[in-house]
């Protein structure tokens, strides 16, 4: 509340458009001077699906920290969502690319017998459903049903740190420390919808100790 | 631009013009019968060179060779290009030095690797432990240019210097209970103080069966490019079985055991659905989470099909005849 116009909504756009080029600005640089080391396709490949999933969980953050005060932060959630499935996109774009030199009968193989790959193809597909969704002509065009929609970004989410944790050789800490994050996050807005419902109801609670009184 | 990295072109150089003498007086406990060798051959080069060599040119900034080793025979050598020094020595695997793939040529420095001994124990004739240059003694050192594939799917060609496995196991006169041999790499959180984070149980443990480790294509590797094994590559002394996944070449070996019982390996341990004991390189049995059809050469853009036992399956093939390779993968 008090933070409302602390800082205005221009400045957190400058700000977080910032914050995203900056990874995609050094992808590029080390491309350029190729600098990504002995596997350049692995290194890309590895920063553009990391930094999708870390944009994906910022994007997420910033409900709950409107809620706990920080409402300035509201206009960074359109950039953080619309960074991730840029990301995602290119993630997927080098996979398909180089991995798989555009044979589609390859990608239909992997995302049927690779169940990490099924999960990460199923979750750039949400992420391209909420890109594509993510201007303001479809947020007045869908009203309520795009609140709803784009609630799928818990799901892209989680889906992305599982196929990050299932392609782990060994020691799972950092995808578990997404899991993690991206678990109390959608822990806090439950918690938070549910709070919300139980005070949209007076009269039920009003209702509650009378039905005490004639019990 | 990038460019994918492009293999070396081949130029002969004499010994003498690149192993300076201090260099061969600190290395010639590696070389076999110093006597034979000595400081004239050093300086002077008196060798044949078709007798002995350090062959390897300067390749993707690789230093000056500092071994002196016969030239690996046509049939232990792949002409394919060598994938560049500098990659082979900054992208590989060595969970004690972290997981990641640069990491081990991050963080290996803390490792020593002089001196160093190996125990010998067992179903052999005489266990014991024993000082690395007297193991190596007796052997010549070798060549061999082989193809490298990672359980990852990317791949190599690296030029290992070594010892034939086979020839040190006959050297130790195994019993007749002698039916695997099992590696241990060293565990020493003092040297390896990744080692904490338990990525996989330590110390590392492999194994081969007899009639792989006498395979003539198994060696014990000393070096590569003509250079002492770096830390991270395993220093000072590691297994390389090039029709097996690359994580079947125990690092940094103090421990061989001959024994009647298959060893379990480390990463059997670690999750025995989805590595087995074999590991032998073979497309038509994936890894249970991703594909092992194709694989890519460190420097290329795209994947080239991944070879049947990595393209050794003349030599290697008669070892598993008969065995189900989806069952024993």
């Amino acid at each position: 509340m008090a933070a409302r116009g602390l800082v205005a909504p221009r400045t957190i756009r400058v700000v977080a458009w910032t914050a995203v080029a900056i990874p995609a600005l050094m992808l590029g640089v080390g491309a350029a001077m190729d600098a990504l080391g002995a596997n350049p396709v692995e290194a890309a490949t590895h920063d553009a699906g990391i930094w999708a999933l870390r944009c994906l969980v910022a994007s997420l953050a910033i409900t709950p920290l409107r809620r706990l005060g920080l409402k300035m932060l509201a206009p960074a959630r359109r950039i953080f969502g619309v960074a991730a499935f840029a990301w995602a996109s290119l993630h997927f774009s080098i996979y398909l690319v180089f991995d798989l030199g555009f044979d589609f009968g390859f990608l239909a193989e992997d995302i049927v017998e690779r169940p990490y790959l099924t999960i990460g193809f199923t979750a750039f597909l949400l992420l391209l459903a909420l890109g594509v969704t993510s201007t303001r002509g479809w947020q007045k065009r869908l009203g309520r049903k795009w609140v709803q929609l784009h609630r799928a970004a818990y799901p892209a989410a989680a889906l992305s740190a599982l196929h990050f944790y299932w392609l782990v050789k060994a020691d799972v800490t950092e995808p578990a420390i997404y899991a993690g994050v991206i678990t109390g996050l959608l822990g806090f807005r439950l918690a938070d919808a549910w709070r919300a419902r139980a005070m949209k109801r007076p009269t039920a609670g009003a209702a509650a100790p009378g039905e005490a009184r004639a019990a | 631009m990038w460019s994918p990295k492009r293999g070396p072109i081949a130029r002969p150089i004499r010994s003498s013009e690149i192993t300076s003498e201090s260099h061969y007086l600190d290395r010639r406990t590696f070389l076999r019968g110093a006597t034979a060798l000595g400081l004239g051959a050093a300086v002077g080069g008196c060798l044949p060179s078709d007798e002995m060599e350090a062959a390897s040119p300067e390749v993707g900034g690789a230093p000056a060779p500092n071994l002196s080793f016969l030239p690996a025979p046509p049939r232990f050598r792949t002409e394919e290009p060598r994938t560049p020094w500098e990659d082979v020595t900054t992208y590989n695997n060595y969970y004690e030095f972290g997981t990641g793939k640069g990491d081990p040529a991050r963080n290996a420095h803390t490792l020593n690797p002089k001196p160093w001994s190996v125990s010998i124990e067992g179903e052999v004739e005489k266990p014991g432990v024993i000082g690395l240059e007297d193991l190596l003694r007796p052997h010549d050192l070798e060549e061999r240019i082989y193809r490298h594939r990672c359980v990852e799917a990317w791949s190599m060609v690296v030029p290992w210097i070594g010892i034939p496995l086979g020839d040190l196991i006959r050297r130790l006169n195994p019993t007749s209970k002698a039916k695997y041999v099992y590696f241990e790499t060293l565990y020493d959180e003092e040297q390896m103080p990744l080692t904490r984070r338990n990525a996989l149980p330590w110390p590392y443990r492999e194994g081969l069966r007899m009639d792989e480790a006498m395979n003539p294509l198994a060696i014990l590797a000393v070096g590569l490019y003509g250079q002492e094994l770096p830390n991270q590559s395993g220093a000072p002394l590691r297994l390389i079985v090039p029709w097996k996944y690359g994580f079947k070449g125990v690092k940094s070996i103090v421990r061989i055991r001959l024994q009647e019982r298959q060893p379990r390996t480390s990463w059997e341990n670690e999750n025995p659905y989805e590595y087995g004991f074999y590991a032998n390189v073979n497309p038509r049995v994936d890894h249970p989470r991703w594909s092992q059809k194709r694989e890519r050469r460190i420097g290329e853009w795209t994947k080239r099909p991944t070879l049947f036992m990595n393209g050794y399956e003349e030599e290697v093939g008669s070892l598993y005849a008969g065995m189900n390779l989806k069952k024993h993968f």
